[in-house]
C-alpha cells in the first residue's frame, strides 16, 4: 500500500514547528507502523535529508519509549496498543496519516516527535518505592499477599510510563500514571508503612508538572496497557485520608 | 600489554565457603568514608540500577549515566518468563547445589565454578529483596509465591510476574535507585551516551560521554567505573534485543585493554516469532515459559498443506519429545534451537517462508481449560496475535530461533573487575556465569546478583586503597585526550558523506553473522565471515551517510557510531568461533559432533575461557587462556535424553 505522512518537524524546544509531507510507498501489511517510519527515514537519509526524530526501543510494547499522536490519538486508535505494536494492516492504501508529538507542558518537545518525559521520573523519585535497603528483607514467604491483591497490584504495575494518559487528557493531567504506581505499592502489605506519606509526596510532585484531573476518562481509553481509572479514585481517597491520618497510630489495625 | 596474567582471584576454601571467606577477606571501606568516593555506573538495567541503588544506600556517591530518556527503559524490561532461585518452596528436591549444578551443566562446563556457586547462593536473597520491594510476583491462593519450570531444569524454581517479570524487577530496582536520587546519593544523567573509558596510569578514572540532546562531549570522573551496558546480540541486526542495544561501551573498553571473553558465545533462543520480510526491524520473543504447556512439532510430510489443527496426531513429529524424552519440550535453549534448525534444513519448516515450527497449546487447553492458559500466558498470546494476526488459542503458534543473549562479554575476575583496574563489568556485559549457554530465567538472576549483592561487597576492596585521593579533575589531559578522540570519530563519520544509511550496513552485517556465525559454524564459513566483515567495514568508512550535525539531537549519528563498533566486534566474534574447534553450548562447530549429530565438547583442549586482547582494528588479537578447573562437578557430555 501507499500512504502519505504528515509529520510534525521541530528543530528544538524553542524552535517553531511545521508539518512536512512524506510519501511511504510499497508498504506491506505485515509491517509495523515504526518499520514503515524506518523505511521513510532511511530513504530521507540516503537523499541527504535529516530524518524525523522518533523514539522507540524494545518494539514489543513494554519499554514505554515510543509514543506519538497518530491521527490525533495517542498511539493511534487501536485499543490497548503502543505505537510499536501497531501494524500497517490497520491502515488502508491512500491513507493520510498525521504524526505529532505528545502535546503537554509537562513533556517539552526535544525534537520533532521526541519529548522529554523526565517529569515522570521526578514523581517516582518523590515516593514511588518501598524503602527496603538491600539485604534487609525477610524471607519472601514471610509476608503472604492474597492472590486477588497480587493480581490487581500487577494490573496497576503493568504501566509502561509512556505518557499517553497525559497526551490524551484535555488538562494534560498525569493522574493515571501516578495512581497506577501508587495503587501497586499501596495495596500490598509491604507498602503500608509508607502509604500515606507516599501518596502526598507523589501527588504534590505530580501537580508541579501537570494539570488537574476532571474525570474525562480519556486516559483509560488511550492507555496501551488498559489501566483502569479506578486507581485514580483510590489515589484520591488515600490522599484525603492522608491529610487526617495520625502517622503514629499506623501500627494499629483500623 | 602481552604480559597480562589472568588472575581470577577465586577465594580459598571449599566451594560453599568461598563467598563468605571472600567477604571476610576483602578490605572494607568504613561507613563514614564511603561518602568520599565517586562511582560511575553506565547503564540502568537490572545490574546497573540495582548496583546504583545499593551503592547509594551504602553511602557512596554514584553517577548513573544512561542513554535512555528514563532509566526504566533499559532492555531488562522486556524479559518475560521469570527469575530462578533455589528456594525449594515446591519441595521438589531443589537446593543451592542443584541450581549451581544445573547452571554449570546448562552452560556446558565453560563457566567458573566459584562464580556460579555464588550466583546460586545469592539467588534466594534476590527473591526476598524483590518481594519486599513490592514486586507483584505470581502467587498461590494462600498468598505464597508460585513457581514454574524452565528449560534445563527438572524442578520448579522460576518466580514470575505473569509474562513481564523483567519489567517488574527492573521497576523495583529503578524505584530503589529513584529513592537514592531523591536522597542525593545517586546523580542521574539521562539521554547521555558513554563513548569512551578514560584510563590514566593504568586505572580506569572516568568516561567520556555525549549529551544526546545538545551533542556536548563531556567527561565524568570517579574512583571506579562500572559498565552495566548489556549484551551485543544486535551484531546480528535481527535479534530480540531493543533497537538501541549495542556493544559500544564494552568494545571501547576492550580497545583500552579490557580483555573480551568468549565473544562467540551467543544464545539463539528457540521461541521467537519468525521473520516475515526484509524490512523487519527486530524479532519478538515468545517466553520460554510457553514450553511448560506448549508442545513443539512439525508435520511428518514436508509438503503438508493442511491447516495445523486439521493434521492428525499420527502425522505429526513432536521432535523434541522424540529425541529428548527425559526433558522433552523443556530442553535447554541451544538444544531446542538446533533441533529446530535440523527440521528446517531438512525441509520440514512451516509457514509461508517454511521458517517456523509449531508450538501447540491444544493439548494443554484441553487438559486445563482456556481460562488457565489465558491466566498463565494471556499477554504473550495477545502479543502474538497482534504481530501475526493469528489466534494461538485456535491455531498453533509458529516460532523460530532468534539471537537473544550474549554469554560472552568483558573478562572479569571473581570481584567482577575487568583487566583494567577500577573498571568493573556487571550483568550481561560480563562473561562470567553462563558459560556456553544461559539457562532460561538466569539472566535476571545474574543481573540482580551482580548489582544488589556481589559488586557492593567486592568494590570496597579496590576503593579502600584509594582513600584520601580525589578523582582526577575532568580538565586533566587524560580527559581532554579522550574527549578529542570521541570528537574526532564523530567528525570523521559525518565527513564521509557517502550514499548508504547506517541501517543498511547494519542489515548487511546481520546477514553475514546469522549465516556464518549463527546456530551452526564451520571453518570455511567463519573465514568467509571474517573477510566479509572486513570488506563491509571498509565500505562503511567510505560510503556511510550521516545527516545533520553533532550539535543537535541526531539519531542517525548515534546509530552510525554503534554500527561502526559492531563492524569491529563482529570480527572478534568470528575469530573466537574459529579458534574454538569444539561444540559447546550455543557454539556449534559442525566439525565437532557425536555420531548422532549432537554437540561434542573437547574438554582436553578447550576447557578454558578465551580472553582476547585488542591489538588494533583488523589486527590479529592475542589469545589469553583462563583454564577452567572443575573440582565439584564431573565433566560429562551433556545429555537431556
Amino acid at each position: 500500500m501507499d500512504v502519505t505522512l504528515k509529520v510534525w518537524r521541530q528543530d528544538g524546544p524553542e524552535a517553531p514547528g511545521r508539518f512536512e509531507t512524506y510519501e511511504a510507498t510499497d508498504i506491506s501489511d505485515h509491517m509495523s507502523f515504526l518499520e514503515m517510519c524506518d523505511i521513510v527515514n532511511e530513504k530521507l537519509v540516503e537523499r541527504g535529508i535529516e530524518p524525523f526524530s522518533i523514539d522507540s526501543d524494545c518494539r514489543e510494547g513494554i519499554c514505554g519509549m515510543c509514543g506519538i499522536m497518530i491521527n490525533g490519538h495517542p498511539h493511534g486508535d487501536q485499543l490497548g496498543t503502543a505505537t510499536c505494536q501497531l501494524h500497517m494492516r490497520k491502515f488502508s492504501d491512500g491513507d493520510e496519516i498525521v504524526l505529532e508529538p505528545w502535546k503537554a507542558t509537562g513533556f517539552p518537545v526535544i525534537r520533532d516527535l521526541v519529548v522529554d518525559r523526565s517529569s515522570f521520573d521526578r514523581i517516582i523519585e518523590a515516593g514511588g518505592y518501598i524503602t527496603v535497603p538491600t539485604g534487609s528483607a525477610p524471607d519472601a514467604n514471610m509476608v503472604p499477599v492474597p492472590k486477588a491483591v497480587a493480581d490487581v497490584a500487577f494490573d496497576a504495575a503493568a504501566c509502561i510510563g509512556c505518557g499517553a494518559c497525559v497526551a490524551a487528557c484535555p488538562n494534560s493531567a498525569a493522574q493515571l500514571f501516578t495512581s497506577a504506581k501508587l495503587a501497586q505499592l499501596n495495596m500490598v502489605p509491604q507498602g503500608q508503612p509508607e502509604r500515606y506519606d507516599r501518596v502526598v509526596a507523589m501527588v504534590d510532585t505530580m501537580e508541579e508538572f501537570f494539570g488537574s484531573c476532571t474525570n474525562h476518562g480519556e486516559c483509560e481509553a488511550a492507555c496501551p496497557k488498559s489501566i483502569t481509572i479506578d486507581f485514580i479514585a483510590m489515589m484520591n481517597k488515600d490522599y484525603i485520608k492522608a491529610k487526617f491520618k495520625n502517622r503514629r497510630l499506623l501500627g494499629q489495625k483500623a | 600489554m602481552s604480559n597480562i596474567v589472568l588472575d581470577a582471584k577465586v577465594p580459598e576454601g571449599p566451594l560453599e565457603e568461598k563467598w563468605s571467606n571472600a567477604r571476610f577477606d576483602l578490605k572494607l571501606v568504613n561507613p563514614a568514608n564511603k561518602r568520599k568516593y565517586e562511582i560511575l555506573i553506565i547503564g540502568s538495567g537490572l545490574a546497573g540500577a540495582s548496583a546504583a541503588a545499593t551503592l547509594g544506600e551504602l553511602g557512596y556517591n554514584v553517577t548513573m549515566i544512561t542513554y535512555h530518556d528514563s532509566p526504566r527503559r533499559a532492555h531488562s524490561i522486556a524479559a518475560q518468563g521469570g527469575i530462578n532461585a533455589a528456594k525449594n518452596y515446591h519441595n521438589d528436591g531443589d537446593s543451592i547445589f542443584r541450581l549451581f549444578y544445573d547452571t554449570i551443566k546448562g552452560g556446558d562446563y565453560r563457566s567458573r565454578e566459584a562464580n556460579v556457586y555464588r550466583l546460586a547462593e545469592v539467588s534466594n536473597e534476590i527473591i526476598d529483596q524483590t518481594a519486599a520491594q513490592g514486586v507483584p510476583y505470581g502467587r498461590e491462593y494462600g498468598g505464597l509465591l508460585d513457581n514454574r519450570s524452565f528449560g534445563g531444569a527438572q524442578v520448579s524454581r522460576t518466580f514470575y510476574s505473569r509474562g513481564a517479570t523483567g519489567q517488574q524487577l527492573l521497576l523495583g530496582a529503578y524505584q530503589a535507585m529513584a529513592r537514592q536520587i531523591e536522597l542525593g546519593k545517586v546523580k542521574l544523567y539521562n539521554r547521555m551516551e558513554m563513548l569512551d573509558v578514560v584510563v590514566h596510569e593504568g586505572r580506569a578514572v572516568g568516561v567520556v560521554a555525549r549529551d544526546l540532546i545538545t551533542g556536548e562531549i563531556r567527561s565524568f570522573s570517579g574512583h571506579a567505573v562500572v559498565l552495566a551496558t548489556g549484551g551485543y546480540a544486535n551484531a546480528y541486526y535481527l535479534s530480540t534485543m531493543a533497537m538501541m542495544c549495542n556493544g559500544t561501551a564494552v568494545w571501547r573498553a576492550h580497545k583500552h585493554g579490557a580483555l573480551f571473553a568468549n565473544p562467540s558465545f551467543t544464545q539463539i533462543h528457540p521461541t521467537a516469532i519468525p521473520a516475515s520480510e526484509e524490512f523487519q526491524s527486530k524479532l519478538t520473543l515468545m517466553s520460554e515459559s510457553l514450553r511448560n504447556d506448549g508442545r513443539i512439532w512439525v508435520p511428518k510430510d514436508k509438503n503438508e498443506t493442511r491447516s495445523p489443527d486439521q493434521i492428525p496426531e499420527a502425522e505429526r513429529d513432536y521432535f523434541l519429545e522424540r529425541r529428548y524424552p527425559a526433558f522433552g519440550n523443556l530442553v535447554p535453549r541451544d538444544v531446542a534451537s538446533r533441533a529446530a534448525k535440523v527440521m528446517f534444513d531438512e525441509g520440514y519448516g512451516v509457514g509461508p517462508l517454511k521458517n517456523g515450527v509449531y508450538l501447540d497449546f491444544a493439548e494443554a487447553i484441553g487438559r486445563l481449560g482456556k481460562d488457565v492458559i489465558e491466566q498463565r500466558y494471556g499477554n504473550l498470546f495477545e502479543m502474538y496475535e497482534r504481530i501475526t494476526d493469528e489466534n494461538p488459542y485456535k491455531v498453533p503458534m509458529r516460532i523460530y530461533p532468534a539471537p537473544h543473549y550474549t554469554m560472552g562479554g568483558l573478562w572479569v575476575d571473581y570481584h567482577l573487575m575487568t583487566t583494567i583496574p577500577g573498571l568493573y563489568a556487571i550483568g550481561e556485559a560480563n562473561f562470567s556465569d553462563h558459560g556456553g549457554n544461559r539457562l532460561g530465567a538466569s539472566a535476571l538472576m545474574q543481573g540482580l546478583a551482580d548489582g544488589y549483592f556481589v559488586l557492593p561487597n567486592t568494590i570496597g576492596d579496590y576503593l579502600s586503597d584509594q582513600l584520601g585521593t580525589d578523582p582526577i579533575p575532568t580538565d586533566h589531559a587524560a580527559f581532554k585526550t579522550g574527549e578529542k578522540a570521541v570528537k574526532d570519530q564523530i567528525d570523521e563519520l559525518i565527513a564521509i558523506n557517502g550514499t548508504r544509511s547506517p541501517d543498511y550496513f547494519h542489515r548487511e552485517l546481520g546477514k553475514v553473522m546469522i549465516a556464518e556465525v549463527g546456530m551452526a559454524r564451520n571453518e570455511d564459513g567463519l573465514k568467509r565471515a571474517i573477510s566479509e566483515i572486513r570488506r563491509l567495514r571498509d565500505e562503511f568508512h567510505k560510503d556511510v551517510k550521516v545527516t545533520g550535525s553533532n550539535e543537535s539531537f541526531n539519531q542517525t549519528l548515534e546509530k552510525a557510531g554503534r554500527v561502526a563498533d559492531f563492524l569491529e566486534l563482529a570480527e572478534l566474534m568470528a575469530i573466537d568461533a574459529l579458534n574454538r574447534r569444539e561444540s559447546c553450548g550455543g557454539h556449534f562447530r559442525e566439525e565437532s559432533r557425536t555420531p548422532e549429530g549432537e554437540a561434542l565438547r573437547d574438554d582436553e583442549n578447550y576447557a578454558y575461557v578465551a580472553a582476547w586482547e585488542f591489538n588494533g582494528v583488523g589486527e590479529e588479537p592475542t589469545l589469553h587462556k583462563e583454564q577452567l578447573v572443575f573440582e565439584n562437578v564431573e565433566l560429562a557430555q551433556r545429555s537431556y535424553k
